[in-house]
């Protein structure tokens, strides 16, 4: 595309696990899992009564108080990933700040598969019991999905590029790529990029229960999401924010800012086959995942580790496999490949954020994070998949997947940074 | 209802939706200048008070509602 290169300066990660990129960081080395039966409503008779909640986040830590009423949880969260990321990226913007960018051209694209559910939910709710002229004038900004990168732009006066991808499972992955490919073609030199998710509601999770998509080991939560082992039965809700700050290389050395990793390749395509079931043999999958390597200018063999989609359903994890098995051949057997989501659930359209910061982490400090729950071996899936227990490895380059509803992929290719 | 306890009210009701400290709220305070509320706050809390008092505060009235006082007095003035 062009020389300008994009390096990661700042993460912002909030998860079951907590909040925080080293809380976060942490408890994946320790392989915890994060899921536990919903608290936050009586899931009454929806067949699956466990998530990922975020149990620790208070919002007035991150959030002027008065600010926090008017915005629902997924923008919460985004928001609070945001100040995270910015705060430890030292991002400057304005011309008041030493090497601060010009405020045109820092862009932030935040996105969410779902958006403000749970106030969507409560208005409702509020329409039906007092009529609809008695809505909370706050109701349409809780509720749409580009509040959150409207609301940070506001804050941190990033006047470039404004909006939110919606793309389901990969919305934050294409995010975080777009903002990707806006620095590499000179529109902006820098980005707040990534997602937030909180739809662990009646309606989100009995709506993603009646699809038989998600794991009913309601008796065991910590042992429900479980991918690419044989018992898996399906995902496990999770929820919270991935942020990454990105700065075009050059302005971010002038600027002495910490370098975390490079983002050097970003694919993004169709599987165009069915509304929630991948593509026979993963052919989208593997079709991104190359898209990605050729963005990149890279090789297969080039790729040390895979944070893989890896969401725990029978389909997603047999496929996905398939799909890393034709594009890498060979070295295939020696990538090794593991899920967060065996940890956090799946985060929906804050995953590949949270996988993303994850991602560069696993190459700035040479530690790959496991997939807990192995422990019957699927013949379907019979790759390295970093089993239950972290391992230290040093590798050049790190791959993210992100496949969502609708057939649609985002694949992320990062580098260590030299 | 005395005008005083409608003050206390109304000033939990503000407080509560503003963010701001009681101590912070005289009759005088403007909502939009002083208060810091913007035009969505100032539907909140004419639907705010609507309920609390069940009184009607039509859209032309909630216009020349623009301090704090002028809310008392509305309320005081409407309330059965």
């Amino acid at each position: 595309m062009s020389h300008r290169r994009v390096v990661i300066t700042g993460t912002g990660l909030i998860s079951a696990l907590g909040t925080g990129t080293e809380k976060n960081w942490q408890a994946l080395l320790a392989g915890t899992s994060g899921i536990s039966l919903v608290s936050r409503f009586d899931p009454k008779k929806i067949d699956t009564r466990i998530a990922g909640e975020v149990k620790d986040f208070e919002p007035e830590k991150f959030i002027d108080r008065r600010e926090v009423r008017r915005m629902d949880l997924y923008a919460q969260y985004a928001m609070a990933a945001a100040a995270m990321a910015v705060e430890e990226s030292g991002l400057p913007v304005g011309p008041d700040v030493p090497h601060g960018y010009t405020p045109e051209r820092v862009g932030v694209i935040v996105g969410s598969g779902i958006g403000g559910i749970s106030s969507l939910e409560e208005q409702h709710r509020k329409g039906l019991e007092k009529g609809f002229d008695r809505l909370s004038p706050f109701f349409i900004i809780q509720m749409i999905v580009n509040m959150a990168p409207g609301l940070i732009s506001m804050r941190y006066n990033c006047k470039g590029p404004n909006w939110a991808p919606v793309s389901a499972c990969a919305t934050s992955a294409h995010a975080i790529g777009e903002a990707w490919k806006s620095i590499k073609l000179g529109e902006t030199d820098a980005a707040i990029a990534g997602g937030a998710e909180a739809a662990i509601t009646p309606l989100g999770l009995g709506g993603f229960s009646v699809m038989k998509a998600l794991s009913t080991r309601n008796d065991d939560p910590a042992a429900a999401s479980r991918p690419f082992d044989k018992d898996r039965d399906g995902f496990v809700m999770g929820e919270g924010a991935g942020m990454l700050i990105l700065e075009e290389m050059e302005a971010a050395k002038k600027r002495g800012a910490k370098i975390l990793a490079e983002l050097v390749g970003y694919g993004a395509n169709s599987d165009a086959y069915h509304v929630t079931q991948p593509a026979p043999e993963g052919e989208g999958a593997a079709r991104c995942m190359r898209l990605a390597l050729q963005s990149a200018g890279m090789n297969p063999e080039d790729v040390g580790y895979i944070n893989a989609h890896g969401t725990s359903t029978p389909f997603n994890d047999a496929n996905e496999t398939k799909a890393i098995k034709a594009v890498f051949g060979d070295h295939a057997r020696k990538v090794a490949v593991s899920s967060t989501k065996s940890m956090t659930g799946h985060m929906l359209g804050a995953a590949g954020g949270y996988e993303g910061v994850v991602s560069a982490l696993a190459l700035a400090r040479g530690i790959l994070p496991p997939t807990i729950n192995q422990t019957s071996p699927d013949p379907e899936c019979d790759l390295d998949y970093v089993p239950n227990k972290a391992r230290e490895a040093k590798v050049d380059a790190v791959m993210s997947n992100s496949f969502g509803f609708g057939g649609t992929n985002a694949v992320l290719l990062f580098k260590r940074f030299s | 209802m005395s005008t005083s306890v409608i003050e206390t009210k109304v000033k939990g009701i503000i407080a509560d939706q503003l963010g701001v400290g009681e101590d912070e709220i005289k009759p005088e305070s403007s909502f939009i200048e002083d208060l810091g509320a913007d035009s969505l706050d100032i539907v909140e809390l004419v639907m705010a008070m609507e309920e609390e008092f069940e009184v009607e505060i039509p859209d032309e009235e909630a216009e020349n509602i623009k301090t704090v006082g002028d809310a008392i007095n509305y309320i005081t003035t409407h309330k059965k």
